[in-house]
């Protein structure tokens, strides 16, 4: 893969002609370059130049000869932008005012290949750079960050926030219930919170095996994966083993839980949540490549994280509140990777990984989402009017005006991967809001339970 | 080494970019913008591992050259020059080693810092090597006119050296 799109020796002329000097550069017979600053007159369509012979110097014609045009903005107090260049490399004939034959091209500009993805396309070159200088040094040489952001970024922890969420909602229902255990409420957090970090670790090393990571030229910090093994900050297979260990360790905890709680709901739940887990990127299931990813982090990261919670503190007893308290948030949580999927699609479809996104079109994915968020919030009022659940939880509907302010970023961001991250960002905390507010709904519950015992709280 | 004739040191320090030329395998001049930075003495670049490209070029011939050559990007000055000179490609600790420079890369782009505080965010950015410059030749144009002849100064000579 290139790190900068083609140029022909034709473009690369246009693209000079709008530079207002260019540089001729040649090597000199001392073996230098040589570079003067010349006016060239430019015939992109004939591909050639002309300029008139800088003062002092005989341009060599048996050799090649560039022309360089470079600009960039100043911006005091901050550095520059608007940085673009680009270079035509050429023959040139004759003496005085030579003729420039131009056969080749190169160039960058910030307005046609955004700088993110720039760097993104030569990461190739950099694990080159790394491996060459690992034989020259005879060990090896690797990028490095400090151990908290190598942590944050490996394990990209600032996205448990779907995880803790539902299961504090689980647990916060279970105590309106009469139903709280301290301990198992925090092994629960505990061990949820490996689950998705072994979700998290895993997804990358599939990817990173089946592609689809290396196909993804557009990464953000919402997606595109961690990206930690495609910038050899972490091997393939120490990625596999910290998946492993994170797996191992929400079994363990689970099976804690398991023997304190005694539930064959749990077991159940537990086995479902590894299938679908592990099935998110990993063969044969692939869930993702298939467009079930959304499904599967709904069912995941909603109802299995919610009633798991739930059925450790009740020691086993099922109920339909919790359930109904899970779709809005699986359905937003579902919404985040819908989103998040958009910037990837090109790469995803390169990779064979057929999201919703990379299926549908921009009209139907957007539309998509409408209908998916309006659902989110009708499950939580259907949910109220019917009497499952308690009327506080309408405090959920705030965040109405960030479902409105996603819906309405999509469209203008669709094709910008960059002006999609604050949209992104913004849905990221839809999720988080509204179960932060349905938790809150919750613990007005709890508190009114215990100041008011007799007020009702739920409809019908 | 011999001293860089001062207005050439002035529009060293002034630059915001400056155009690197080395020589590919090919034998044919390749140019990257970068930021030229001057200690007084010689003259340094960084390189992200990114771009590297041209560290393995310049590893496999070091002879360079380094033009000023836009007005716009030296406040408006309008003399140009080119140094010629021999590079070395320093790169013992492409994590921090290169740092050292900062100061001189902030007082020409101050947002560079912010970014650096955030390279979680671009990690492989950070990652970079030093181009060290020792200025062997200087082409001074004062008009920066081509028609007009670069006043030339062989600092190589100056100073006694080798070329």
């Amino acid at each position: 893969m290139r790190s900068t799109p083609e140029i022909d020796a034709q473009t690369g002329l246009t693209k000079l002609a709008g530079y207002p000097f260019q540089i001729v550069s040649w090597v000199d017979e001392a073996g230098y370059p040589v570079s003067v600053a010349v006016a060239a007159t430019l015939d992109a369509a004939g591909g050639t130049a002309s300029f008139v012979t800088p003062t002092g110097f005989t341009v060599p014609t048996d050799r090649d000869v560039s022309l360089t045009g470079s600009h960039i903005r100043p911006q005091p107090g901050y550095g520059y932008d608007e940085r673009r260049h680009v270079t035509v490399w050429g023959r040139v004939s004759g003496s005085g005012t030579v003729a420039f034959q131009a056969r080749d091209a190169w160039g960058w500009d910030e307005a046609e290949v955004p700088f993110f993805e720039y760097s993104e396309r030569s990461a190739p070159q950099s694990r080159k750079y790394f491996d060459a200088l690992s034989a020259e040094r005879g060990t090896p040489v690797k990028p490095k960050l400090s151990f908290g952001f190598l942590t944050l970024r490996t394990t990209r922890l600032p996205f448990l926030t779907a995880t803790i969420i539902p299961v504090l909602i689980g647990i916060a229902i279970a105590a309106t219930r009469g139903s709280f255990d301290l301990v198992t409420a925090l092994l629960t957090v505990v061990g949820a919170s490996f689950v998705q970090l072994a979700i998290n670790v895993s997804n990358d090393v599939f990817d990173t095996a089946q592609g689809a990571d290396d196909a993804n030229v557009t990464p953000t910090q919402f997606s595109g994966g961690s990206r930690v093994i495609q910038y050899g900050l972490v091997s393939f297979r120490q990625m596999a083993t910290l998946a492993t260990g994170f797996f191992i360790a929400a079994g363990v905890v689970g099976l804690v839980l398991l023997a304190i709680s005694g539930s064959t709901a749990l077991l159940v739940i537990g086995v479902v949540g590894f299938i679908v887990g592990l099935g998110y990127t990993a063969p044969p299931l692939k869930f993702v490549y298939r467009g079930l990813g959304e499904v599967a982090v709904a069912v995941g990261f909603g109802p299995l994280m919610l009633l798991g919670a739930y059925v450790v503190q009740t020691r086993g007893a099922l109920a339909w509140e919790p359930f109904v308290a899970s779709v809005p948030i699986a359905l937003l949580v579902a919404l985040i990777l819908y989103v998040n999927e958009i910037p990837d699609r090109r790469g995803d479809a390169r990779a064979g990984k057929r999201t919703l996104p990379v299926r549908f079109s921009r009209e139907s994915v957007i539309s998509g989402y409408n209908v998916t968020v309006t659902a989110a919030f009708v499950a939580l009022v259907v949910g109220v009017v019917v009497g499952m659940l308690p009327v506080p939880s309408l405090l959920m509907l705030l965040t109405i005006p960030m479902a409105i302010q996603v819906s309405r970023g999509l469209k203008p961001n669709y094709d910008d991967p960059y002006g999609l991250m604050a949209v992104m960002g913004v849905n990221v905390q839809l999720h988080l809001r509204a179960g932060l507010l349905l938790l809150v709904g919750y613990v007005v519950v709890l508190i009114l339970g215990a100041v008011a015992p007799g007020l009702d709280l739920f409809l019908g | 080494m011999a001293t860089m004739p001062a207005p050439v040191a002035e529009l060293l320090e002034a630059a915001l970019v400056g155009e690197l030329t080395v020589v590919d395998g090919k034998g044919r001049p390749v140019t990257y913008p970068l930021i030229p930075l001057w200690d007084g003495e010689r003259v340094y670049l960084t390189s992200s591992t990114l771009f590297s490209r041209k560290l393995e070029h310049i590893q496999k011939n070091p002879k360079v050259s380094l033009s000023i050559t836009d007005p716009i990007a030296v406040g408006g000055r309008t003399d140009r020059a080119t140094i010629q000179g021999d590079a070395r490609v320093i790169a013992d600790d492409p994590h921090g080693g290169w740092e050292r420079l900062l100061p001189i890369w902030e007082a020409k782009e101050p947002s560079i810092v912010m970014f650096l505080k955030a390279r979680v965010a671009l990690p492989l950015f950070f990652e970079r090597a030093l181009i060290e410059i020792t200025p062997r030749r200087v082409l001074y144009w004062s008009d920066g006119v081509p028609s007009t002849a670069p006043a030339a100064v062989d600092l190589a000579v100056m100073s006694g050296e080798a070329a």
